[in-house]
């Protein structure tokens, strides 16, 4: 048999269906919802007099809406409100299970599926979400879906899909300290460009990838989708399955041998042919942040804001320019003497414990400087809240000034009233820079869990290497 | 869905690559529980000032412009989140084909699911549509599927690529859903066979249904 790569080996144990040179019918393993893109896929299914055919492996969750603040309150928003009501009947009467927001469970849905143990090696997973390219740090194939398709997946447990092209990226050597995987994968976008993976499904590897703790996999495999390529995923090792063993949904004892020892087969064998490869070397990589209007726009924090004069291409140029005076930036200003007004630590992207320690650990000791007029952090589930206030980490946020919330997405979409007013300036963790996605007029600058930390202490962006990282992973 | 198979229409120039879907229907419309009437709010943050009052800079609001149907867009149209709303938006804006020369993938993906067509056309193809839409008044499109042409009254014409499975989608009007459940017979053959995949829970979880408080 010719040698395969992983998505190819995780394709092929899915076809229910494939005529050569047409679409195939592909299984789906897991399907996760929520309340913001599955209300018309339940009406369209109840319309058809159809059922959801697996709702014992479809799992819902409250996250876009929620509120971050204390949710026994009233939810003021009415239109959330009937969203929030929508997701539980629907649930309800098919038999889908549920976090609501007031379960222990709640989360960011790309958080809690790693989290609970519902993703898992060689899955085929799909979401009404593009950020559902996070659960292929486990070596799934994970992807985002419209809402149509979400009621395909209802009504079939099934989607209709071609196949994709394979894109290599590996990452070589050791990342500095003060480097993160948000800086790698910022790195990424910024060579490849927000279309580069367009219409691939991109296997990262290499040292520096394979030295990353899932958490940090889920932050290189989240913005996937913002270079383009609809799904990342790494091959399954050690470091996945110690993540996973214990966690509710993973087989337990032998089980749990077992399954190991199939996962373990889930990599790319050697000559395996990817249709393009690229090489970054991770010792190059310094802290990253945007300074445009989609995640492409990066630049190193020692460096300054560029002028889209010297860019090749004049649809670039126009971008660049039209990028620069949305953001209120001048060519030529260094970045570290941009200032910012609030700090969001969230986000499907980097809310996970690695990245409230790293931040903590920075902030320790030190205060939110008086210019910040408010910094948040998130954390991506209610779990990883518990965790985190178990090993004190919420009595270093809020003594240093940050606000210690409830799970959710936040201000990474502000569909909750978590949003920057308009021209202000942030520091976030999130993976989207887009104009007015966290408020009218908004100004958002993508940046690490350290970066953001380091930021919110500094009142401006400042190279967290020359903070004290010794102990930041 | 109403099949596609020919439109003739006004063309819309929208000049900017990596329009993504955050800018066709932004974050606070995603709360709707219906389909429908996301073309008023359509490219709402430039299409409105503050208080709904059009901006009379963003091309959409241009009188000639009015009552377009044919959207010529740049490089990775689409790009960002999957939400189907922005095709819901487009579509009930009065667009029915969108001309670019490359589409992010899930956006592209939604539109055939709406019925509209997103052509893909060389990326010289599109500036000069550019230019001919800019400079002309009225100017119009004529798009004929089955031949995959796009041409104007002028003698312009260019072929765009689509793939044939999707184009048969479009011109029969197909729903995919009921075509995949002619297939059961298959989807239970490879669930027994992967009977293995099934969801075990082996610790209690806080399953709970939310109900608003009366």
């Amino acid at each position: 048999m010719p040698p395969k790569t992983l998505y190819e080996k995780i394709w092929d144990n899915h076809v229910v269906r494939e005529i050569p040179g047409q679409p195939a019918i592909l299984y789906i393993d897991r399907h996760l919802i929520h309340e913001g893109t599955s209300p018309q896929a339940f009406a369209g299914l109840k319309a058809e007099g159809r059922k959801v055919r697996r709702p014992d492996l479809t799992f819902a969750v409250m996250d876009h809406s929620v509120l971050t603040t204390d949710r026994s309150l009233p939810i003021l928003d009415l239109d959330a409100a009937k969203q929030f009501d929508a997701l539980a009947t629907n649930c309800k009467e098919s038999g889908v299970p549920l976090f609501d927001m007031h379960s222990k469970n709640q989360g960011i849905v790309h958080i809690i599926g790693p989290e609970l143990g519902i993703t898992q090696p060689g899955q085929t997973i799909v979401c009404g979400d593009s950020h559902t390219s996070t659960h292929g740090a486990f070596g799934a194939l994970a992807f985002g879906i419209g809402t149509s398709e979400i009621e395909h997946v209802l009504a079939t447990q099934c989607l209709v899909q071609s196949r994709s092209k394979t894109l290599h990226i590996l990452v070589h050597g050791k990342r500095p300290k003060g480097v993160t995987a948000k800086d790698i994968i910022l790195a990424i976008i910024g060579r490849m460009g927000i279309s580069g993976g367009n219409g691939h499904v991109i296997e990262y590897g290499g040292e520096a990838i394979r030295a990353l703790s899932m958490d940090g996999r889920m932050t290189v495999c989240n913005m996937t989708v913002e270079g383009g390529a609809r799904a990342g995923m790494v091959a399954p090792d050690d470091t996945t399955f110690s993540y996973m063993e214990g966690r509710p949904f993973v087989p337990r004892g032998k089980e749990f041998q077992d399954a190991v020892a199939r996962w373990k087969q889930l990599r790319s064998d050697d000559g395996a042919k990817f249709d393009s490869t690229m090489e970054f070397n991770a010792p190059d990589i310094a802290p990253q942040v945007t300074w445009g209007t989609n995640p492409g726009m990066v630049t190193s924090v020692n460096s300054r804001v560029p002028d889209p004069a010297s860019f090749s291409d004049p649809n670039d140029q126009k971008a660049g320019e039209s990028a620069l005076k949305y953001m209120g930036l001048k060519p030529g200003t260094p970045i570290v003497d941009i200032p910012v007004d609030r700090v969001f630590i969230g986000s499907c992207t980097n809310s996970r414990l690695d990245d409230l320690r790293a931040a903590a650990q920075l902030v320790a000791g030190k205060h939110v400087s008086k210019t910040v007029k408010q910094a948040l952090i998130v954390p991506g589930s209610r779990g990883i809240k518990a965790a985190a206030e178990k090993e004190g980490l919420d009595k270093i946020f809020t003594a240093a000034g940050f606000e210690w919330r409830d799970a959710g997405c936040s201000m990474c979409i502000g569909m909750n009233p978590d949003i920057l007013l308009p021209h202000e300036r942030s520091a976030s963790t999130s993976n989207r820079n887009f104009e007015g996605r966290q408020g009218r007029d908004a100004r958002t600058h993508l940046v690490s869990p350290v970066m953001a930390a380091a930021a919110a202490i500094a009142g401006h962006f400042v190279d967290v290497r020359e903070f004290d990282v010794a102990h930041v992973e | 869905m109403q099949p596609f198979i020919k439109h003739t229409g006004l063309v819309a120039p929208l000049d900017r690559v990596n329009v993504d879907t955050d800018q066709m229907v932004p974050k606070q419309f995603l709360k709707a529980l219906t389909r429908e009437g996301f073309g008023r709010i359509l490219f709402y943050d430039w299409r409105y000032l503050p208080g709904e009052k059009p901006n009379p800079e963003f091309v959409l609001n241009f009188p000639r412009y009015k009552g377009a149907s044919v959207l010529l867009a740049r490089d990775n149209f689409g790009c960002g989140s999957s939400r189907e709303h922005a095709p819901w938006g487009i579509k009930d804006y009065g667009f029915r084909v969108i001309i670019a020369p490359s589409y992010a993938d899930i956006f592209y993906n939604n539109c055939f699911k709406n019925g509209i067509l997103p052509a893909i056309v060389p990326a010289a193809d599109v500036d000069e549509l550019f230019r001919r839409a800019e400079k002309e008044e009225g100017y119009a499109l004529s798009v004929d599927l089955p031949a995959q042409t796009i041409s104007d009254s002028h003698g312009f014409s260019c072929k765009f690529e689509i793939a044939p499975s999707r184009k048969e989608f479009l011109l029969k009007g197909l729903d995919d859903i009921g075509m995949t459940l002619e297939h059961d017979a298959a989807i239970a053959a490879y669930e027994k066979a992967h009977a293995a995949n099934a969801a075990v829970m082996h610790d209690a979880l806080d399953v709970k249904y939310y109900s608003r408080p009366s």
